[in-house]
């Protein structure tokens, strides 16, 4: 158990830093240095100003030094600069995280409910056009563009009905439907995966034992086909935390709220890229940090994970 | 965005009760049995007719309205009824298909092809290319396809070429995972050995044994992915990162009939519904393609 | 009076059973079966002969919308029109089930306890009272056999091996002294030794509570070791119906005729030839997997010879390391020490051409011809394959070889342009054979080559190895655990053990006279013990 952790724990951090390096050398790839590129907006700029800021920003340094002082300011949490107001790009994502993170983190926890609603109505359905039905749901869910929802249902609450208003104005209403939005359309993978792995479960020799058992359906759905489904479910709702982003940059536009999302629009329009690459490393880190939790459960829900080495693949000409 | 496409195998088997019979099969005659796995491609090809020959589908331009006929509700005449500019929506989603369906295409290609290469090599090329290949798609993962598409488009001149290729690059990781485990599991079977043992170099067993059974799904994988591309290309449109207006594209569409939302319902409502048709018949065109491949 | 009582000593009572599944196929026709109460009976059939239906019937557990008709009776309740919520009394307390493959039978994300006491929670009301369930649970696994039962119970079933899994299922399935208890193949997936400990547990825990046992095998010589009485099953029927001295002294269906020719078949062994012409020569092999903490022998000092145009066994458990040696020799894995000589060549960590070399000389045929062969693939392109890549002839050429092998394993030439899914699993293996001759190859490892197939159809390959080996001289590795088949084919035996040959020699010496103490456990746990006594005194 504690070498599986500690392997990974560096993977993660393996991962991270890749990742610090990718979108460092992306930087670098692009045909001008980060201010050139911000003041190219500003038609007045001149040469002088833009190398006093690349000095003040740390532009005009070797290569490797910049690589390197970004990279221990990333490990003290310092994320540089933003080019738009000069303050520190940690403190402008940190300014209008947390709306972000009530959105996108309660459109999560709902997405899983509805995964698991919509999953156990599916393999519990009698009747086999109401299992037809659930079963083409998320296939349904996962075609629907996310601005789409929200703008219909604004159009049908707001515009139609008049209970909620079209800008947000914290009242239960504002909140509720964005996050709704967000899980339907985060739960549709989520639900495809456990159905998709409930079937398999359901095949294997041990069901048809709990069924010779005297188990009921119901009591072996919820008793055991769902534990050893959930692994697979956990694995796509980690991957999911990229969508999650998308689509809480969609959702917050659509219901006009400020968050993470708006900063991204805003900061790759003025072309700040400092700010642009600390929101990508933010990601980053959310997302394998997410992904780190996910695989320090799974041996809580599979007691096999831990002993069994990772199948590696053998080369075809061995 | 193109994390819906990751699980191509589920929408496959998602109308597959427990222990339902095909009564698919069951129709006896072949055009029939034909039509009931193929009638997608009929919708399919009028949006790719749409696409190439626009102006076949509708008389009015899409560019310039006639300012008397603004906000028009739906009707005979416009049948997705008109924009503030008195501009036709129908003959605009009907233009706007080629920008949307081109981009998406660039990008499936992009995905698909560098995708089913590192595939490939993680799965036959060894340990080294395996764990090298498989860094490069976590990283690819963890990094928002979205971020990624946005970036990209920000980066260079913003236009159906890196927006294709910035969605391209983000699917990327869910062709390779796909290929490798699908590659995974057909060498566990005995006959990729047993062909290496009849003499097979590796490049004859890759191309004998291995790539035929991919295909299927990878095909299948593709029609998902276009739809996932669609829907991706439409978000990043709707939120200006696309063609600027007046292009017509369906994103932008919406986003434009946004403004209107709370006098002309039909400028967001209606171009969405097509948007939401053509990604799941791309679904459906999937599914077919799996059920086709199968052995 | 006479019929009531007769009713009601009957456990199961089935009358003019018919079972037809949805897609079409009888599975059961027209089938009349009383077994009364303590009487241990095994059903012996092929697969597809319709012995797994029959169980399913009396467990209640068709698939939706097969046809039922005819009447089942257990302990004179009519079961075929069971509401769901009857079935679920019945199941796991009246009648219980002991599966097929324990290794998948078991929810692997459970305790051994708690799958132990779920049936206690499912059946409350025919269970010990909740405070008792634990000690309960840990009689029943000490009735099974298994030692540390305490602390067992937390164990998962990934942490048991095979056998201690069976036992477990064993004692959940004996857990309410059930009236019936159906085993579905419980032995087959496990080692003879294991095989014989399980199935004794099993028959003395059945005859000590008199339950009625319900035996389904493919495997004649498991039904008569431990049945009363033995059904012969085929495509759907019931062909016989005897206890076990009239089966053997009676029997008039050519079905079980067959199937007792083949348990019998041990009066004809091949005479070792003398031969000095080696064709495979192992010296000192020795494999260590994994590294450091990990680092396990799988094989230590194995050395031996196969004459050319004679077949050498390896017989053994799973783990003995006999499908290494097989991998090692075939060129597939690299060896840690010692060598290994085909045709006088070093074969032992060689790569690139020279295994293409190796492999034209010496060939390897897999157990599961389901997985060996390309399904994507024409049987002649299957054939052809090692031709086409080694540049053998030109095309009118290979066909005409392609023919010429077909020919050779008994294949009908219009099967040519089939693919594999459109042939019998014995078809399928005659194929792998075919493509292994295809390039000149005159030796064959045959690692479990039978295993997968009936046993009526082994006997086929059986008389299809020994007739090819006559005509071209082939040599055989034979990798097995039947040693049955192995007493059959083979010239010379090695016993493999924990990755050593703890015992070689004639097939005579190994099977009259066994010296090692391994060697006469294994003898001893082969099934077909009562066959071969009741075989004897025939013959005396």
């Amino acid at each position: 158990m504690g070498t599986y952790i500690v392997k990974r724990l560096g993977q993660a951090l393996l991962v991270i830093w890749l990742a610090y390096t990718a979108v460092f050398i992306a930087v670098q790839s692009l045909p001008n240095d980060p201010v050139t590129i911000f003041l190219s907006t500003d038609s007045a700029a001149d040469p002088a100003t833009i190398a006093q800021m690349k000095a003040y920003y740390g532009y005009d340094q070797p290569l490797f030094v910049q690589y390197f002082s970004q990279l221990l300011g990333l490990l003290r949490g310092d994320l540089g600069y933003s080019l738009s107001n000069g303050s520190e790009v940690a403190t402008r994502i940190g300014e209008v995280a947390g709306s972000t993170l009530i959105l996108a983190g309660s459109a999560f926890v709902l997405s899983v409910v509805f995964a698991l609603i919509i999953a156990s109505a599916a393999s519990l359905a009698r009747g086999g056009k109401l299992r037809k039905a659930l079963l083409n749901l998320p296939p349904l869910m996962v075609s629907i563009p996310v601005f789409w929802l929200g703008l219909l249902l604004l159009q049908l609450l707001a515009v139609q009905l008049g209970v909620m208003s079209l800008f947000p104005d914290g009242s239960f209403m504002s909140l509720a439907v964005p996050i709704f939005v967000l899980a339907v359309h985060l739960s549709a993978p989520i639900a495809q995966v456990l159905i998709k792995s409930v079937q398999e479960v359901n095949r294997q020799p041990f069901i048809e034992v709990l069924r010779a058992k005297g188990a009921s359906e119901a009591w072996i759905f919820y008793r055991h086909t769902l534990k050893n489904a959930a692994p697979a479910a956990l694995s796509i709702a980690g991957i999911t935390i990229g969508a999650l982003l998308a689509g809480s940059v969609i959702t917050e536009t659509v219901f006009s709220r400020a968050g993470l999302g708006q900063l991204i629009l805003q900061s790759v329009t003025a072309q700040d890229i400092p700010l642009v690459q600390g929101l990508v490393l933010l990601t980053a880190v959310v997302f394998t940090a997410v992904n780190l939790l996910v695989d320090l459960i799974h041996p809580q829900l599979d007691p096999r994970i831990v002993t069994s080495t990772s199948g590696a693949t053998r080369s075809l000409v061995a | 965005m193109s994390l819906i496409t990751e699980h191509v195998g589920s929408v496959d088997t998602a109308d597959q009760p427990l222990a339902s019979t095909k009564t698919a099969t069951k129709i006896g005659n072949p055009a029939a049995r034909w039509f009931a796995a193929w009638w997608v491609l009929i919708p399919l090809a009028v949006f790719v007719a749409w696409a190439f020959l626009p102006s076949l589908f509708t008389g009015h331009d899409p560019i310039t309205g006639v300012p008397a006929d603004k906000l028009l509700a739906p009707s005979a005449e416009h049948l997705f009824g008109t924009d503030h500019l008195g501009r036709d929506i129908y003959s605009r989603v009907v233009y706007g298909t080629r920008q949307t369906l081109l981009t998406a295409g660039l990008a499936c290609l992009v995905g698909s092809v560098v995708g089913s290469i590192l595939g490939l090599l993680a799965g036959t090329a060894g340990r080294f290319a395996d764990t090298v290949a498989m860094r490069f798609v976590d990283i690819v993962l963890a990094v928002p396809a979205f971020l990624i598409a946005l970036i990209l488009v920000t980066a260079t001149e913003p236009g159906p070429l890196s927006l294709g290729l910035g969605v391209g690059i983000a699917s990327i990781a869910v062709f390779a995972r796909l290929v490798r485990t699908e590659v995974l599991r057909v060498r566990s079977r005995d006959f990729v050995q047993a062909a290496l043992m009849s003499g097979g170099k590796y490049f004859t067993v890759l191309r004998r044994h291995i790539i035929p059974h991919i295909v299927g799904p990878v095909l299948s994988l593709l029609a998902v992915d276009l739809g996932a591309a669609i829907l991706a290309i439409s978000g990043l449109g709707f939120l200006g990162f696309g063609s600027p207006p007046p292009t017509p594209e369906w994103g932008l569409l919406i986003s434009e009939g946004r403004q209107y939302l709370s006098v002309a319902w039909w400028l967001t409502t209606l171009p969405g519904l097509v948007i939401v048709s053509a990604v799941m018949l791309t679904a459906v065109l999937g599914r077919a393609i799996n059920k086709a491949f199968r052995f | 009076m006479n019929a009531t009582s007769n009713a009601s000593s009957a456990v199961i009572r089935i009358e003019d059973l018919t079972v037809q599944y949805a897609q079409g196929t009888v599975a059961a026709d027209s089938i009349n079966l009383e077994i009364p109460a303590g009487q241990i009976v095994a059903i012996v059939g092929e697969s597809g002969s319709g012995k797994s239906t029959l169980t399913k019937t009396l467990i209640g557990l068709l698939p939706q919308g097969t046809e039922v008709q005819g009447s089942v009776r257990f302990g004179g309740t009519e079961v075929t029109n069971l509401s769901l919520s009857d079935w679920r009394a019945i199941r796991g307390a009246g009648i219980g089930l002991v599966p097929q493959d324990p290794g998948a039978s078991l929810d692997p994300v459970k305790t051994i306890g708690s799958q132990i006491i779920e049936v206690f929670r499912l059946h409350p009301s025919r269970s010990v009272p909740k405070a008792q369930w634990r000690s309960k649970a840990i009689e029943l696994m000490q009735s099974v056999g298994i030692d540390r039962a305490e602390s067992r119970l937390d164990q998962f079933p990934h942490e048991l091996s095979g056998g201690l899994k069976q036992r477990v299922l064993i004692a959940i399935a004996f857990a309410l002294n059930p009236q019936l208890l159906i085993a579905d193949e419980p032995t087959s997936a496990l080692d003879v030794t294991v095989q014989r400990t399980v199935l004794e547990v099993f028959v003395s825990l059945a005859r000590k509570k008199g339950t009625t046992v319900l035996f389904v095998t493919h495997d004649l010589a498991v039904a008569t070791d431990i049945a009363d009485r033995v059904l012969v099953m085929n495509s759907g029927r019931l062909l016989e119906d005897r206890s076990v001295p009239a089966l053997v002294a009676q029997s008039t269906e050519p079905y079980t005729k067959a199937l007792l020719d083949q348990a019998y078949a041990h009066q004809d062994r091949q005479q070792p030839s003398t031969s000095d012409d080696i064709a495979i020569t192992v010296e000192g092999l020795g494999k260590v997997f994994g590294k450091g903490r990990n680092e396990h022998q799988v094989l230590s000092d194995v050395s031996f010879e196969v004459q050319r145009g004679t077949t050498f066994s390896l017989v053994g458990e799973s783990g003995s390391g006999k499908s290494t040696t097989a991998k090692i020799i075939m060129g597939m894995h690299p060896a840690t020490e010692g060598s290994v000589l085909v045709n006088g060549r070093e074969v032992a960590n060689i790569s690139g051409k020279q295994r293409y070399d190796l492999w034209r000389d010496a060939q390897l045929v897999y157990q599961n011809p389901d997985s060996a062969l390309d399904p994507r693939q024409s049987i002649g392109s299957i054939i052809a394959e090692p031709m086409v890549n080694y540049r053998l002839g030109d095309s009118a050429r290979r066909a005409q070889r392609v023919a010429q092998l077909m020919d050779q394993v008994n294949l009908p030439e219009q099967l040519v342009g089939r693919r594999p899914g459109e042939l019998s699993g014995g078809q399928r293996q005659r194929v792998a054979i075919a493509r292994a001759l295809a390039s000149g190859a005159k030796i064959l490892v045959l690692d479990e080559a039978l295993s997968a197939l009936d046993v009526l159809t082994q006997e086929q390959i059986l008389e299809l190895l020994d007739q090819l080996q006559r005509e071209e001289q082939l040599t055989y590795l034979f990798i097995s655990h039947d040693l049955h088949v192995v007493e059959r084919i083979s010239h010379r035996v090695g016993v493999m053990c924990r990755g050593q040959i703890v015992e070689s020699g004639t097939v005579d010496e190994i099977y009259s006279n066994p010296q090692h103490e391994y060697t006469r456990t294994l003898l001893a746990a082969n099934p077909g013990k009562v066959l071969r006594e009741l075989a004897d005194s025939r013959t005396a």
